[in-house]
């Protein structure tokens, strides 16, 4: 599903030549295809968050839309990791640390305490930085999360672990040794473990920090291809701090500077031609 | 925009190299019209000629501004307007290029039009191809002081150069109803002007690009299609 | 004289120095184990483990106390680890930067590093002396004070060596606070958290002045825990400061069994340790 809308900061009117309107009979040019309905998943209305007394992220606004993949980029310290781990509350592990403003999936803002945060993780599901396998075989690795809140058969849960690991095209490589440690895979199929695990709860939506990171360039591609596969059934969010891996994964691109939301749109539109001179001197690498 | 320095010196340096580079190929080819014009109004053919073996220091700025764009895309990944600037560039130097080859065949038509005397005085050719010049410096100006007026003010003077054009094609046909003895340096005179009515719509293309680097809204078909509408 | 010689003065300087004093310790411990091994070795034999303290000037063996040790560490070592864990799961996962927290680890701190005759005396005013009689339960109650905050004390730090990436990963999956702790994290503190009980253990096998007080001792084969309760350290003290030479006999060999026992301890713990690591 192909967005072609963009929504930005700063709301410009369309320029005659991007609206694809024939002026003369003679010369007609072929209308952009009609831009399919995209719907907001996630709806972030005034979020604003605090470490403490210091206040990290400002007034954030920002649609995140259904079955496309968001990027979250900026510099160090910009507040978007920080955004990231709002939405599925894994901030309140810590003491200290709080977000006020509106969250909403579903109809429902998240944020309210009301809400049983165990539930609402196993709906936004999230993959770290670094490969956390547990320290157990690949499948119980796997069944760990579904067993949490579904009570499935042996056979359907052989099944679903199947399934989860063929997502994150992980099955080739670990289908004789399911009963293996967890640990005992090489970096890249830790991560893709990983994968696999968050996706085997079948969240509705899919955080992603910093996935590839600490990763070789050929898993990177990997994991990029894999995400890029996922859209088709998750919303995806993810946090990178290597602009080009937004550039080529992304359908939508946050740039963010010291916790404001300084550009939202289109990732095609943001980096041939983005509306804020701050978006351009960071993404053409004239920060600092 | 006018942007901070890039945070790596030597890609600066290398985008500004490709700037320098469409700034001198611009300037080059401006002096190859200038001096067709030259030999057209001394009736110089040996002028025209030196014009028309020395050409190939166009096409190798041209390569070599193809071949620095290339690297640069290689191996930076640019993006916004360095990424705008580069694919233009790619395209801006095929109409210079053009637009040099048009000056050597104006070079060539002079040669053709030898010693003889002039149909009429070459007063309105002269006007059209400093027209056409004054764009292309405007443009090329445009884009060194990213004055994105000043490269809207180049495609509406392109009309200048096509009325130009009109009056000198209505002139020459009646010189040719005349006298039969006309149509020689009639034929001439209407080739020359249509190669500067040409090396206007390259200007313009090279002003439409120029507005797309600097803005990345690209007008070029709607002006065209602007045109065809009112025409 | 120039910098680089005299740095490599001072390295040789403190590599010999700190070559001499290991040498000192290593002395002292290896002239220890050559005595106990010398003294106590020729008397270990079948009759040892087989018959129980003889009165003087009789032959006999070790065997009461032997077994009477053994239960008294097991059943200090089995109510004490269990409370010890539970501490340390909450030290670690619940009370890292609560107030409670850091009264308990600090009560913690005082209690490990209690005189053990201290906790003797505790007992016998808490046990002894309401119950009107030395019981093997109030020496099992001692070693239980004494193997608690050493088990306390490893178990937090092994469950602190955990990543917290481990956790967030398992709480991002939706697992609430107790799943994560019991299936995650002791999962894999496990083996440092068995290293800790081992070294409880360890350190309890050889403590006398608690059992003095509460165990007292037992000449004769028994197992009831209700009474004064045979144990291997008590009798060494009795024989080894005693006239009659075949008690000095069995009070080596009971001190060499004791050291033993704690050597392959502290190896097994290690080794243990060894699993985690790798």
């Amino acid at each position: 599903m192909q967005s072609s809308s963009s929504s930005s900061t700063s709301n410009q009117a369309p320029t005659p030549a991007s609206s694809g309107v024939s002026l003369h009979p003679a010369v007609s040019i072929p209308a952009k295809k009609a831009a399919p309905v995209v719907t907001p998943k996630v709806q972030i209305r005034n979020l604003c968050f605090f470490y403490g007394k210091y206040q990290a992220l400002y007034d954030v606004d920002m649609d995140i839309h259904d079955r496309q993949i968001t990027a979250f980029i900026g510099p160090s310290g910009c507040g978007k990791s920080t955004l990231l781990r709002t939405l599925n509350r894994i901030y309140e592990l810590y003491p200290g640390q709080r977000a006020t403003g509106k969250i909403m999936i579903g109809g429902r803002n998240l944020l309210q305490r009301a809400d049983d945060v165990n539930l609402l993780r196993a709906k936004v599901g999230m993959v770290f930085q670094k490969a956390t396998p547990f320290p157990m075989s690949v499948q119980d690795n796997i069944s760990f999360g579904v067993q949490l809140y579904e009570r499935l058969s042996h056979s359907d849960m052989e099944a679903r672990v199947q399934w989860a690991l063929e997502k994150a095209a992980l099955w080739d490589e670990v289908k004789d040794k399911l009963r293996q440690d967890g640990t005992a895979l090489s970096g890249g199929q830790q991560q893709r473990l990983c994968i696999a695990r968050a996706v085997a709860v079948k969240p509705d939506v899919l955080l992603l920090d910093e996935p590839a990171s600490a990763l070789d360039p050929i898993s990177t591609q990997k994991i990029e291809q894999l995400i890029t596969e996922l859209k088709k059934d998750y919303t995806i969010v993810i946090v990178t701090h290597n602009m080009q891996q937004a550039a080529r994964v992304s359908d939508y691109t946050a740039f963010m500077y010291l916790g404001r939301l300084v550009e939202f749109g289109d990732t095609n539109k943001l980096f041939t031609k983005p509306d804020q001179q701050q978006t351009e001197e960071y993404i053409t690498g004239r920060f600092g | 925009m006018s942007l901070r320095q890039h945070t790596s010196q030597e890609f600066e340096m290398e985008l500004e190299s490709v700037r320098q580079r469409i700034l001198d190929m611009g300037r080059h080819v401006d002096q190859v019209l200038e001096s067709s014009g030259k030999a057209l109004l001394e009736h110089d053919s040996e002028l025209g000629n030196r014009i028309i073996v020395g050409d190939q220091e166009t096409d190798s700025m041209e390569l070599e501004i193809d071949h620095l764009c290339l690297q640069i895309l290689a191996r930076r990944q640019p993006v916004a307007g360095d990424l705008r600037l580069l694919t233009s560039a790619l395209k801006l130097v095929v109409d210079l290029e053009r637009i040099g080859d048009l000056g050597v065949s104006i070079a060539g038509r002079v040669v053709e039009l030898g010693s003889e005397p002039p149909l009429t005085p070459y007063e309105d050719l002269m006007r059209m191809l400093t027209t056409a010049r004054e764009m292309l410096t405007e443009a090329l100006g445009a884009l060194q002081s990213q004055d994105v007026a000043a490269a809207n003010r180049v495609i509406d003077k392109d009309e200048v150069v096509d009325a130009y054009y009109t009056q000198i094609f209505n002139d020459v046909l009646g010189r040719m109803r005349e006298s039969p003895e006309n149509i020689f340096r009639a034929t001439r005179v209407q080739a020359i002007s249509k190669y500067i009515e040409r090396i206007g719509d390259h200007v313009t293309n090279v002003a439409e690009r120029v507005i797309f680097i600097l803005t990345g809204d690209d007008i070029r078909h709607a002006t065209r299609m602007r045109r065809s509408d009112f025409s | 004289m120039n910098l680089y010689l005299r740095r490599r003065m001072v390295n040789w300087v403190g590599l010999t120095l700190s070559i001499l004093a290991t040498l000192f310790g290593l002395f002292w411990l290896f002239w220890l184990l050559w005595t106990l091994f010398g003294n106590g070795l020729r008397w270990i034999g079948p009759r040892l483990f087989l018959e129980s303290t003889p009165p003087p000037g009789a032959n006999g063996g070790l065997a009461n106390t032997i077994v009477g040790s053994v239960i008294l560490t097991i059943a200090g070592v089995g109510m004490g680890a269990p409370a010890g864990i539970l501490a340390g799961t909450y030290l670690a996962e619940f009370g890292r930067t609560s107030r409670l927290g850091a009264v308990v680890r600090f009560v913690n701190d005082i209690l490990l590093s209690a005189p053990s005759i201290i906790i003797g005396v505790f007992i016998y005013g808490l046990i002894v002396l309401r119950t009107g009689h030395f019981s093997g339960w109030a020496g099992a109650v001692a070693l239980a004070l004494i193997v608690l905050p050493v088990v306390v004390r490893t178990t937090e730090n092994m469950m602190r060596l955990v990543p917290d990436g481990l956790r967030e990963a398992a709480a991002a999956l939706g697992a609430p606070s107790w799943k994560v702790t019991i299936v995650i994290v002791y999962r894999s503190a496990l083996p440092g958290i068995m290293t800790g009980v081992l070294l409880g253990m360890a350190r309890v096998s050889g403590e006398t002045a608690p059992l003095l007080f509460t165990a007292l001792n037992n000449q004769f084969w028994s197992t009831d825990m209700s009474r004064p309760f045979p144990n291997l350290p008590a009798v060494i003290f009795q024989f080894a400061m005693s006239p009659y030479e075949d008690w000095q006999h069995l009070a080596w060999a009971g001190a060499l069994l004791i050291t033993i026992t704690i050597l392959v301890i502290n190896i097994a713990a290690r080794m243990l340790l060894k699993r985690t690591r790798s």
